[in-house]
């Protein structure tokens, strides 16, 4: 057995050539893991191998010809992991898509690529497929692999995944020479799969990402953090997304770590425990979560646990980091962090199964600096990434040694960024998209001929350590009326960090300085209410409260400090601010399903509370048009406060609040 | 008493519009009468059980419903009447008898091992099919080890048919009333019975959990043909399930048919929407 995945020469062009070197120089190792009848299965290299060459015999038997698309619609298992690598043996391309749409999405999405075969995971996801039949009459072939549920349906154009791997079995000297020309005649230059972009704007678009996407950019980034076959992920993020691609697929098969899969998704946790993945990504919600849940129970804890907790937190803030970086740090110091490695972080990581990581990743959305810092003081390497589908993945990622919390990193191996006259951020990467699917137009405005691609985000380089920092979407960026740039999100995360706020809305473009609107969290604020003998009936009410307007005015002056540090960004420090009577909410159209602001609808439905931010008043009256959740609609009236906060003078700060 | 066309079905069976194949009778009750000392819970009554049907049995409260349930495990002994199961005539049985016989059921009030797991309270639905030795589970050697690794394996099926794989560890008397019914059938189907009795499965449910539990009952029955007797308030629920429905009021039979057969008795009718007894 090889000691390592050795890397790409001339043979290496595309997945099932990696399957095949997996096959025969880790043939041992594990190489998938599914949890199932609470039992860990798992298929070594060589076994996985024959499962997906049975697939494949079996879908040329079915009839499957190079250039069809197969839909994969199903939750992280095995079987379609395998299904995806059998289409491409085939010469098709795989078309994974996310199960939990609805159908009439998922009726757009499988017209659109004109599947010929589908694969589901259950009964569920076929029931879709049969319902958007009409909208999608290319599909000819149905493979689902839980086989409940699935007795009564009309089989004549259906089939359960394991009898097509049989009747490939069956088929294997008829076909065999067939299907490896098909394999032989995959290069850099075929398509390896197509991805639908989530689509928060118009119709999804199908990405096409050739080999030599996948295969350069998995090759590259496991080059960056040396990941080996001996690494472990846990596939649980959907397999529609290109991150769940790159690392179970692209990553897994370059260096040939194993993929576990969970039992579903309720069991992620458990799991994740059982594991102890060494190589992790999870969107900031997740770690989000799993620090409140420690922070919880730890609030239930005897005293003297209570105190070992905070006391050795403390210690892993001052030294976890530094230690993490490789940075000197004292005798005492590293004693006293020993110490509660085996009191606090030991136990703690083992119950988060975070024991093992070497290299964690989030991405998505700004993660939180306590956050982000709490997991780093534990020893846990978790840094951020920035990236999109069309790069598949990686544009940049954060070294070892080189974490910060506000920044996403430096360019990923082989990526090349520039910063457009706007702010915007271009890259040119071997990962960069061939093209849109049957849509032109749209690649030739997203990709220029030079290969340079606007990722839609407004950022810049820190100065300090050469990485880049996102501020915005580049759409929201704005100047204000000196000319200094506005970037109303960068502010408003800084804002929506503390758990007493729950949105945050910031003004200022054209104007001569920054003001807020901001909605309080009832759960936390409500909580804190209560611990502290502050009688309130109403959300309005408790919004109101001056003691509430205190507090979320430190809040803003510390923001304003922060902000201030910023030589670029200092002049969005917010001068005025309002605490809003009612929560934003997507039945009132304020914010979007996915909860982003609106800011056009709120500037327009608010306009009478921005007039007041901006002309000095001390209050406010307002009416607001509300939608209860049955349909009705009522008006909430209130009369706000509007307060002044304090800013940091900067060093060309002309507008100084009062 | 209104014969219906269902109960002249051929006796080796039929199959039903949804493909489903019904056998032929499995269990049949005669001229059933049961009296808790002057009080009359059951008044001659007879009607069959066929083989892979869901078979409910309605009426208002103190129709005698339950008794009937308890008749059919073979709990109560009905002072006249004949009880036919597979062809022979049965007598009166110790409750290990009953559970040997093929019959499991859930109750109307769960009755569960509250501080035992999930796992461990479905595990105790195998009891009677595990046949090694005391001393050989003591020291857990030989047969006993193979019999619980064949036993579990039977056990995690039932977990992933469910769907409870998540609560797999969890001690039951943490779980919400929904999830702790659907342990009990859990822990009835681990015993593969030939006949399940469900008490009330979606009484005190909301309307989430009667969907979840009417999907789970109808998948039982189709994916291992289980027989299922059982009795439920919530008419939307017995009319969707059910193959054949026995309506009782007073300890009488009052209607005996398919679900639409029933809806559109005259005494059925009657006994539901409350005409004063004679």
């Amino acid at each position: 057995m090889a000691q390592q995945a050795e890397p790409a020469d001339a043979g290496l062009q595309s997945i099932p050539a990696l399957l095949a070197r997996n096959a025969e120089r880790l043939g041992g190792r594990p190489a998938y893991r599914e949890k199932e009848f609470g039992i860990w299965q798992s298929w070594s290299w060589a076994e996985a191998e024959k499962e997906i060459r049975a697939l494949a015999l079996g879908m040329l038997n079915l009839g499957l010809a190079p250039g069809d698309h197969v839909a994969v619609i199903g939750r992280n298992r095995p079987a379609h992991y395998w299904a995806m690598i059998a289409a491409q043996m085939c010469g098709a391309v795989p078309v994974p898509l996310y199960q939990d749409a609805v159908a009439e999405e998922m009726s757009y999405v499988l017209g659109h690529c004109g599947a010929r075969f589908v694969i589901c995971g259950d009964q569920e996801q076929v029931d879709k497929v049969l319902e958007v039949q009409e909208h999608a009459p290319g599909v000819e072939q149905i493979i689902y692999t839980d086989k409940r549920g699935m007795r009564k349906y009309d089989h004549s154009r259906m089939n359960a995944l394991e009898d097509v791997q049989s009747e490939g079995r069956a088929a294997a000297q008829r076909l065999s020479a067939e299907l490896d020309a098909r394999i032989a005649a995959l290069d850099y230059d075929s398509t390896c799969v197509m991805l639908y972009t989530s689509g928060t704007t118009g119709k999804p678009k199908g990405v096409v990402l050739s080999n030599r996407n996948i295969i350069e950019t998995a090759r590259n980034t496991s080059e960056f953090d040396k990941l080996t076959y001996r690494d472990e992920v846990l596939a649980y993020l959907p397999m529609a997304w290109v991150g769940d691609f790159i690392f179970s697929m692209g990553q897994a098969t370059w260096t040939g770590f194993t993929v576990n899969c969970p039992e579903s998704a309720a069991t992620m946790m458990t799991d994740l425990r059982e594991i102890g993945p060494t190589y992790f990504f999870a969107p900031p919600r997740v770690f989000e979560g799993q620090l409140t849940n420690v922070m919880i129970r730890m609030e239930d804890a005897g005293r003297f646990k209570r105190w070992l907790f905070r006391h050795y937190m403390k210690v892993a803030n001052r030294v976890g980091p530094s230690l993490l970086d490789r940075k000197p740090v004292g005798l005492g110091g590293r004693l006293a962090y020993g110490l509660g490695k085996l009191f606090i972080y030991g136990p703690l990581k083992n119950t988060l199964g975070y024991s093992r990581i070497r290299v964690g990743y989030t991405a998505g959305e700004a993660i939180g600096p306590e956050i982000f810092d709490f997991y780093r003081s534990l020893g846990i390497n978790l840094k951020q990434l920035y990236g999109q589908t069309e790069a598949s993945v990686f544009i940049t990622q954060q070294p070892d040694g080189g974490v910060r919390s506000d920044t996403v990193g430096v360019p990923s191996p082989g990526v090349e960024l520039k910063i457009g006259d706007t702010g915007e951020v271009f890259y040119r990467s071997p990962g960069t998209f061939v093209e849109y699917y049957q849509n032109p137009e749209s690649t030739a405005s997203t990709k220029d001929p030079e290969g340079w691609v606007a990722t839609g985000d407004a950022g810049f380089f820190d100065q300090e350590t050469g990485q880049l920092r996102i501020i915005d979407r580049a759409k929201d960026v704005g100047k204000m009326a000196d000319g200094t740039m506005f970037a109303p999100k960068f502010v408003e995360n800084k804002l929506k960090f503390y758990p007493n706020i729950l949105e945050a809305v910031v003004l200022g473009n054209g104007r001569d300085y920054c003001t807020a609107m901001i909605n309080i969290d009832l759960s936390a604020v409500g909580n804190w209410a209560e611990r502290n003998n502050i009688a309130y009936a109403s959300y309005q009410e408790l919004a109101g409260h001056p003691h509430v307007y205190a507090a979320i005015r430190s809040h803003v002056e510390e923001v304003n400090r922060s902000v201030a540090e910023d030589p670029m960004l200092s002049g969005c420090q917010i001068h005025r601010f309002l605490v809003l009577h009612k929560e934003l909410d997507a039945d009132d159209g304020e914010l979007t399903r996915t909860r982003k602001v609106r800011r056009a609808v709120i500037a327009e439905k608010f306009s009478d509370l921005v007039t007041a931010l901006y002309d000095g008043s001390d209050t406010v009256y307002t009416e607001t048009e509300v939608t209860y959740e049955d349909g009705r609609k009522g008006k909430i009236k209130a009369t706000l406060k509007l307060e002044n906060a304090e800013v940091v003078p900067g060093d060309e700060q002309k507008v100084a609040a009062e | 008493m209104s014969d219906t066309m269902l109960l002249d079905a051929p006796a080796e069976g039929y199959v039903t519009a949804d493909g489903r194949q019904i056998g032929p009778v499995v269990m049949d009750l005669k001229n059933i009468t049961l009296r808790f000392g002057g009080v009359v819970a059951i008044k001659d009554i007879s009607f069959d059980i066929r083989q892979g049907e869901i078979r409910a049995i309605i009426g208002p409260n103190g129709a005698g419903k339950s008794s009937m349930l308890n008749v059919i495990s073979g709990f109560y002994v009905p002072q006249e009447g004949e009880v036919w199961f597979k062809g022979y005539r049965r007598g009166p049985m110790r409750p290990y008898q009953v559970a040997r016989l093929g019959i499991a059921r859930t109750f109307q009030n769960i009755a569960l091992f509250d501080g035992m797991s999930v796992l461990d309270n479905i595990m105790t639905g195998r009891l009677n099919k595990t046949k090694s030795g005391f001393l050989s589970q003591a020291l857990w050697w030989g047969p006993a080890e193979r019999e619980e690794i064949a036993n579990r394996e039977q056990v995690e099926k039932i977990i992933d048919f469910l769907e409870i794989q998540n609560i797999r560890k969890t001690p039951v008397g943490r779980l919400p009333y929904g999830l702790k019914k659907r342990v009990e059938l859990a822990r009835a189907l681990a015993a593969e019975p030939q006949i399940l009795l469900l008490d009330e499965p979606m009484a005190g449910m909301n309307v989430e959990e009667k969907e979840d539990m009417s999907r789970f009952i109808l998948d039982v029955n189709d994916e291992f043909g289980t027989t299922t007797v059982l009795i439920e308030h919530d008419m939307g629920v017995v009319m969707d399930l059910s193959d054949r429905v026995v309506v009782m009021d007073y300890g009488r039979k009052i209607g005996d048919g398919t679900p639409d057969e029933v809806r559109n008795n005259q005494e059925v009718i009657d006994a539901y929407l409350g005409v004063a007894h004679d």
